[in-house]
């Protein structure tokens, strides 16, 4: 068999791959869409209620009632939200009297910039911390990685937000306060992407830049940290396991120096159930954390759906709530597809 | 001068209950030629091998009274010294291709690591790496080349490692149980490219494993070893003349093909032996 054949094949293989992936896909958002239906006409929630106030007289009730279109049978109702999901109208927010697609339009890049940010940090340093702790297993330094993560998963995360506040803000001065910016830079760029530090570098708006950098480095920092509690525990396991494989063994007996073992042949290894590990991280980061929005007074999607729900707001509720399941699907998906790029072992199961 | 001299070699491990010796003072030296080790699982025949390369898993920790390769005392190495040893000038051909190549990298790019970590460039770490496997008479070493270890028979697997392990011409191989994990059929085809190979390239060879009749055929002298010392070293020609009780015992549960016996003969094990 010629090499560009055995390519081709690896190449048709790819392909089969993506296409049942996203039958998955398919097949696991219908199931979401159904539940989140249903989330929301079980929920103890008089919709109309919300709508009318606890004043209307009964006419005016029904009329609501008429018009929300709850007298219809429930498969009816699905069909017709459904149609309307697909075309992008999760109907309109109670609260904001706004479309909730806009509303979440709004709030999802103060979430997304955050969750980004801090993904990042929580990756370049908890990967390196977890590879060193495994390397060095029993050492010192172990010690101290492991202490720094089960300090990350104990302490809660508000506390540590007001105490950062406290310290950095407060007393030493560094850092900007609460908020995505403050209000004197506010109208220095226009937030086409939603996403500040991207759309104060493009529009060369560099105090601003500056501004909104500040404000984020102390929530972005203390996700980060919670994710890399996680990533590091994560990566010492996987590392572990990995250097006490033969083929390591073999790499020893071939001369490779150490730090391309560590790095390069064992990291390898391990980095394929990492992609899964950073990308639930990520997934959980992009629901916006409730805690830390309210904290720094992030407005973002956890806020925003906790506003909805004290608010009773459940077309708000539901139109976050798949919003964030289709995340946390189209991550899965590409962590999938990383995975036969990393491994070609899972490229052959059919 | 031989090519290697051990003398007095101890591995021991820290256990809970103090210290286990598993290598109990073995002493034996090496020319060009072939040396089987033999004995059971735990008879420490695998970790007498990893010693020589300085291979000793941690906790565990190895000492001898002398321990010289080519003339260099190889306790004393530091690590740059031993990796400009190790892959280039010995190398092992370990058990189970399985485990033993890297999953994640094609096979080709493992051979080329070899050479290259020893300084070759990379069209010449290429070139080499081909003929290498072409060497081991793989029939499509440019497909051979490019696959992963998964995509590759035992036999050939094994056939990939013993190619990584010679293509820079090393001057000792310790193969530790290189053919174990084949089927029988295979095991000869391995056996031989080995022979081969070690014969053209005129190395020294410690083979370890524990088949005895497979070691006396394969190999110039043999030493048995039982519970961490050596108990026995013979001519493989004269393994008939054994006089130790334990590598007669080993050579009477050979299974004969014309004899019927019943019940099948075990081993006796005599704790004098270890002393």
């Amino acid at each position: 068999m010629t090499t560009r054949t055995n390519r081709g094949r690896r190449g048709a293989l790819w392909l089969r791959k993506l296409v049942s992936t996203l039958g998955t896909v398919a097949v696991t958002f219908l199931g979401l869409l159904v539940v989140t239906f249903l989330i929301g006409r079980v929920v103890p929630v008089d919709p109309v209620l919300s709508v009318v106030g606890d004043r209307a007289t009964q006419a005016q009730y029904d009329a609501a009632y008429h018009a929300l279109g709850l007298d219809k049978p429930l498969v009816e109702q699905f069909w017709i939200w459904l149609q309307k999901v697909f075309q992008g109208d999760f109907g309109t927010s109670n609260l904001t009297t706004r479309p909730i697609s806009q509303d979440i339009a709004r709030v999802f890049p103060a979430t997304l910039e955050l969750a980004t940010v801090s993904i990042v940090i929580g990756t370049a340093f908890g990967i390196p911390m977890g590879v060193w702790a495994a390397v060095r297993q029993g050492k010192l330094i172990d010690q101290i990685v492991r202490v720094v993560g089960l300090v990350g998963y104990s302490a809660p995360v508000f506390w540590l937000g007001l105490m950062g506040l406290l310290l950095f803000y407060f007393k030493l001065d560094l850092i900007s306060g609460p908020g995505r910016v403050d209000i004197s830079y506010e109208y220095d760029f226009t937030p086409k992407t939603g996403l500040f530090l991207l759309d104060t570098a493009m529009q060369g708006a560099w105090p601003a830049f500056r501004n909104v950098f500040s404000h984020i480095i102390l929530p972005a920092s203390l996700l980060g940290y919670l994710s890399l509690a996680y990533i590091s525990r994560m990566t010492r396991s996987f590392m572990l396991n990995e250097l006490a494989q033969e083929y390591i063994t073999t790499a020893r007996v071939k001369g490779v120096p150490e730090w391309r073992i560590i790095w390069v042949q064992a990291l390898r290894n391990a980095a394929v159930p990492l992609v899964t590990v950073v990308a639930l991280s990520y997934a959980n980061l992009l629901e916006g954390s409730v805690l830390t929005e309210t904290v720094f007074a992030w407005p973002g999607l956890g806020q925003y759906l906790t506003n909805s729900l004290q608010n009773a707001d459940m077309n708000a509720v539901l139109g976050g709530t798949l919003v964030i399941g289709a995340i946390f699907v189209g991550l899965n998906m590409f962590s999938d597809l990383l995975y036969t790029l990393l491994d070609a072992r899972t490229r052959n199961q059919k | 001068m031989s090519l290697l001299e051990v003398e007095n070699l101890r591995v021991t491990f820290p256990t809970r209950k103090g210290p286990s010796e598993v290598v109990r003072g073995v002493s034996f030296t090496l020319g060009r030629e072939r040396l089987g080790i033999v004995g059971e699982s735990g008879s420490g025949k695998s970790q007498t091998g990893r010693a020589i390369l300085g291979l000793t898993p941690a906790p565990g920790a190895a000492t001898a009274d002398r321990l010289s390769f080519d003339g260099t005392d190889l306790r004393s190495l530091s690590a740059r010294q031993w990796r400009g040893l190790r892959g280039k000038r010995m190398s092992m051909v370990m058990q189970d291709p399985k485990f033993s190549l890297n999953p994640v990298m094609p096979v080709g790019k493992q051979l080329m690591e070899v050479l290259r970590t020893h300084g070759a460039g990379r069209a010449a770490a290429r070139e080499k790496a081909l003929q290498m496997l072409d060497a081991v008479q793989i029939r499509d070493p440019e497909r051979v080349f490019r696959a992963y270890p998964h995509e590759l028979s035992g036999g050939m697997g094994q056939r990939v490692m013993i190619a990584m392990m010679l293509v820079s011409e090393p001057d000792l191989l310790i193969a530790d149980e290189p053919t174990s994990a084949l089927d029988v059929t295979i095991q000869i085809e391995v056996l031989r490219i080995l022979d081969k190979l070690v014969s053209e390239q005129g190395m020294g060879l410690i083979f370890i494993s524990h088949d005895l009749r497979l070691v006396s055929s394969f190999c110039d002298r043999v030493l048995v070893m039982y519970a961490g010392r050596v108990v026995e070293e013979l001519k493989a020609s004269e393994l008939h003349q054994a006089q130790h009780p334990y590598t007669q015992g080993l050579l009477n549960c050979l299974p004969q093909i014309d004899e019927d016996r019943y019940p099948l003969p075990t081993l006796d094990r005599d704790a004098a032996w270890a002393d």
